[in-house]
């Protein structure tokens, strides 16, 4: 087969970016391989069919809002609940796309669309790492994030599988699978005075919301709550 | 595929497009205002810690602070692994082994 008919930025020039951008990012991808399996099996718990977990993570792909909305799904959360979370999650992402709009502006309008919805933490993260190092790399770019979407599409596939083989997933108490996934994102995110506030304000609110709302509906007014009160130490501080 | 189901996954797959995109447009010239960014930056580990909490105080959507409740006891467990190692695979494993054992002895 000749590499150089393959029509993907960057292939098979003399100086191989993608190469070193697939080396950089095959940490990250293997890590990213059990959360791309719980994914699929607790998809399965809540009475999600496969085709639709595969859809979500094709068509969404964002790691923590999928999880999110997997558990509204579950405890029956509607459309507008699981919709306004997932904007409220992925909001970060606007701070990202502005870090890195110096750099995407200059591509052509598909490959900014491309880039955008490629976008994840980690990407972000290694691609601006290396902007600040070595330059900005457009093919650098393309290639942290195309294989993160990859993986996470066929780890999903292969949670589906693997869920499939536990017949009664709750009974196992599988669910508690989510609350423990939950904390490892959340522990490397506690790097600070104010973060630890905002997190026992939100553990608070939610404790209380839980008891004294209907429906599900504490998960996004704590959020709201505890990220206003960090915004405001936030602004004490300066 | 059900309608439902494919309503909710299309409405997320816009929203988070939208937030990936719009900055491109929003902030080119002026840069994120320094309340959004404020605001923005705790917003994961507010919702995280909603997540956590209420599913393991109130399993069952009642507050149930005992040495009984298993989601809690369990979590307490991880909550110490996925603080020590940061690793999914090391957390999920003793987590679920310790909800395994709560459950069956």
């Amino acid at each position: 087969m000749n590499v150089k008919q393959i029509s993907i930025p960057g292939y098979g020039k003399p100086h191989p970016v993608w190469q070193q951008a697939v080396q950089d990012s095959a940490p990250i991808l293997l890590g990213l391989i059990p959360f791309g399996l719980t994914c699929g099996i607790m998809g399965l718990t809540v009475g999600l069919n496969p085709f639709e977990i595969i859809m979500m993570s094709v068509l969404v792909f964002a790691g923590v809002a999928q999880f999110i909305a997997i558990t509204m799904i579950g405890s029956g959360i509607a459309f507008w609940g699981i919709v306004l979370t997932s904007l409220l999650v992925n909001l970060r992402y606007l701070l990202m796309g502005a870090s890195l709009a110096p750099f995407t502006l200059k591509q052509s309008f598909p490959s900014q669309a491309l880039l955008s919805f490629l976008l994840t933490d980690e990407s972000y993260a290694l691609t601006i790492s290396r902007a600040t190092k070595e330059g900005y790399s457009f093919v650098y770019h393309l290639w942290v994030s195309l294989p993160i979407y990859i993986v996470w599409i066929l780890s999903t596939i292969a949670g589906v599988i693997l869920g499939n083989y536990i017949s009664d997933p709750l009974a196992w108490g599988l669910d508690f699978a989510m609350p423990a996934t939950f904390m490892v994102l959340l522990f490397p995110l506690l790097k600070d005075r104010i973060s630890f506030m905002v997190c026992g304000a939100s553990a608070l609110a939610a404790v209380l919301g839980s008891m004294f709302l209907p429906g599900k509906w504490y998960i996004i007014v704590s959020c709201l709550l505890a990220t206003i009160l960090g915004g405001i130490l936030e602004g004490e501080k300066k | 595929m059900r309608e439902d189901i494919l309503f909710i996954i299309c409405g997320m797959a816009l929203v988070t497009f939208a937030t990936r995109f719009a900055s491109l447009g929003l902030f080119r010239t002026t840069g994120i205002p320094a309340w959004l960014d404020r605001w923005l930056k705790h917003i994961p580990a507010a919702i995280l810690t909603a997540l956590i909490v209420p599913s393991l105080l109130l399993p069952q959507g009642e507050l149930f602070l005992s040495f009984q409740n298993h989601y809690l006891v369990a979590g307490i467990v991880s909550a110490f692994i996925a603080y020590r190692s940061r690793n999914i695979v090391a957390t999920l494993s003793i987590g679920m082994a310790a909800m395994f054992l709560l459950r069956f002895i």
